[in-house]
């Protein structure tokens, strides 16, 4: 009996140091990599921002201080919108909306979509998604050119019954053999355009009151 | 215990882990598409090996058999997450493509297999050769599967190759099959499973062709002593 207790508590021991040593090793690493992780991070939103809205177009830190936002009604689904905005002169010239296409056909589509201050989008561009390779993935720009195709459009370009897929009698074309994802892509973009519509003054108003 | 030249052939030939002791499809099979992504994971799954095999070679006999299982896990997920976090912070866009299949590592029962199989029996040197060979084995697998797959489903082969060995890599890119339409049975999960099942008949097929000379001489001797 008192053997059989001085094992369990052998083994207890044992299994205590170890998971001590696990979680020292696990933490020094977390706090040896944690900066150039958030740095890594940080660059690619970053390289994703810059190749959406030209150094030329603003003078502030693209990153700094953006907006979250989560607003069910105007963007179709629950995911946070973060809204990076490009300043020059103290002006609003663009924004960048980080927003999610949730119908996708395997699950969410990650977007970055930027605007214009005249309403003009200046480019659309995919972040993440899951979409079936050789099907649904044209959405990318290193398999085709199709994002491409929202450049220079708004609101009115194409007329509002037009912002669909041709399928739907829209303005936009699809895959072969696959609607689902550029039905939701384009849904997606329409969506983010009518919320900076909606909210064009107040997202200029947050310029002026930061600059005092 | 075994020689080191045997064992390096046991882990990247006769008890290849993927195709023969069919240890680790769920990376295997997922990750499988391209020979950058296999190429990726074999070497994470590989490191992992080498460093699980030694610490386990180390406290061998410190750790009571009652509890050695969950000690061997302990090890493993600590490793694992330390591995997730340097790749995280040294090669970020690769850990974009492979991020979610490198926690799967844990899952790889090669890795507890060859703790518990090997290195809790055997001495430092040797265990880290087996995590070693095991490895080696285990990438190459994924490697050709992977070309395997690249090459039918895509026309190429080493695309995003910078993503491991940087921007020069870009080149790397060979177009197999220029203008390819691609074939998408090969890409997706289906083609894994059978590519998998082609290359584990292709390795029968050449165990069978080396074994032969062998027994025909048998039935040779023993048809002259009949005669
Ligand atoms: C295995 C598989 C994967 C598919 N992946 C996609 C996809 O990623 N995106 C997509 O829009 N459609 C995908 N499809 C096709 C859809 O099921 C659907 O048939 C198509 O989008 C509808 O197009 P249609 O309205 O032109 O017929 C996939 C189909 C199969 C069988």
């Amino acid at each position: 009996m008192a053997n059989n207790k001085t094992l369990m508590m052998r083994s207890g021991l044992v299994l205590g140091l170890f998971s001590l040593i696990g979680i020292g090793l696990v933490s020094l690493t977390q706090s040896v990599t944690h900066e150039k992780i958030t740095e890594n991070e940080r660059l690619y939103v970053l390289k994703n921002l810059r190749e959406l809205v030209p150094e030329t177009l603003h003078d502030n830190d693209l990153l700094a201080d953006p907006l979250h936002v989560v607003d069910t009604e105007a963007f179709g689904n629950a995911h946070e919108v973060t809204v990076y905005k490009a300043i020059k002169n103290q002006q609003l010239v663009a924004i960048i909306a980080s927003t999610t296409a949730a119908d996708g056909y395997n699950g969410s589509i990650k977007l970055l979509v930027a605007i214009r201050n005249n309403g003009e989008l200046l480019g659309v561009r995919v972040v993440s998604h899951h979409e079936t390779p050789g099907l649904g993935d044209a959405i990318d720009t290193n398999k085709s050119d199709w994002i491409y195709s929202f450049n220079g459009r708004s609101l009115n370009n194409p007329s509002p019954r037009l912002w669909q897929v041709k399928k739907d009698g829209g303005e936009f074309d699809q895959f072969t053999g696959a609607t689902i994802t550029p039905r939701a892509v384009v849904k997606a973009v329409l969506k983010t355009l009518q919320y900076y519509q909606a909210n064009k003054k107040t997202l200029t108003s947050t310029i002026q009151q930061t600059n005092g | 215990m075994d020689s080191y030249k045997q064992i390096i052939k046991n882990g990247l030939w006769d008890n290849n882990q993927a195709f023969v002791a069919l240890l680790g499809l769920c990376p295997l099979l997922a990750v499988s598409n391209t020979v950058i992504n296999g190429l990726g994971l074999g070497l994470a799954t590989t490191l992992t090996l080498i460093v699980s095999s030694s610490i386990v070679s180390l406290i061998r006999q410190h750790v009571g058999s009652e509890i050695r299982l969950p000690v061997f896990v302990l090890i493993i997920a600590s490793i694992v997450t330390a591995i997730e976090l340097l790749m995280n912070a040294f090669f970020y866009e690769l850990y974009l493509i492979l991020g979610i299949f490198i926690p799967l590592i844990v899952t790889n029962c090669a890795i507890i297999g060859r703790a518990e199989a090997f290195a809790s029996k055997n001495p430092l040197g040797a265990s880290c050769v087996d995590g070693l060979a095991m490895g080696l084995g285990f990438t190459a697998a994924l490697v050709v599967l992977g070309a395997m797959r690249e090459i039918l489903g895509a026309g190429t082969l080493f695309a995003n190759a910078h993503l491991m060995f940087g921007e020069a890599a870009k080149d790397m890119v060979i177009y197999v099959i220029r203008d390819y339409e691609g074939f998408l049975l090969a890409i997706l999960p289906p083609g894994a499973f059978i590519g998998l099942g082609l290359l584990i008949a292709l390795k029968n097929l050449i165990d069978k062709r080396l074994a032969q000379p062998a027994s025909q001489a048998v039935s040779f001797s023993m048809g002259t002593e009949k005669a």
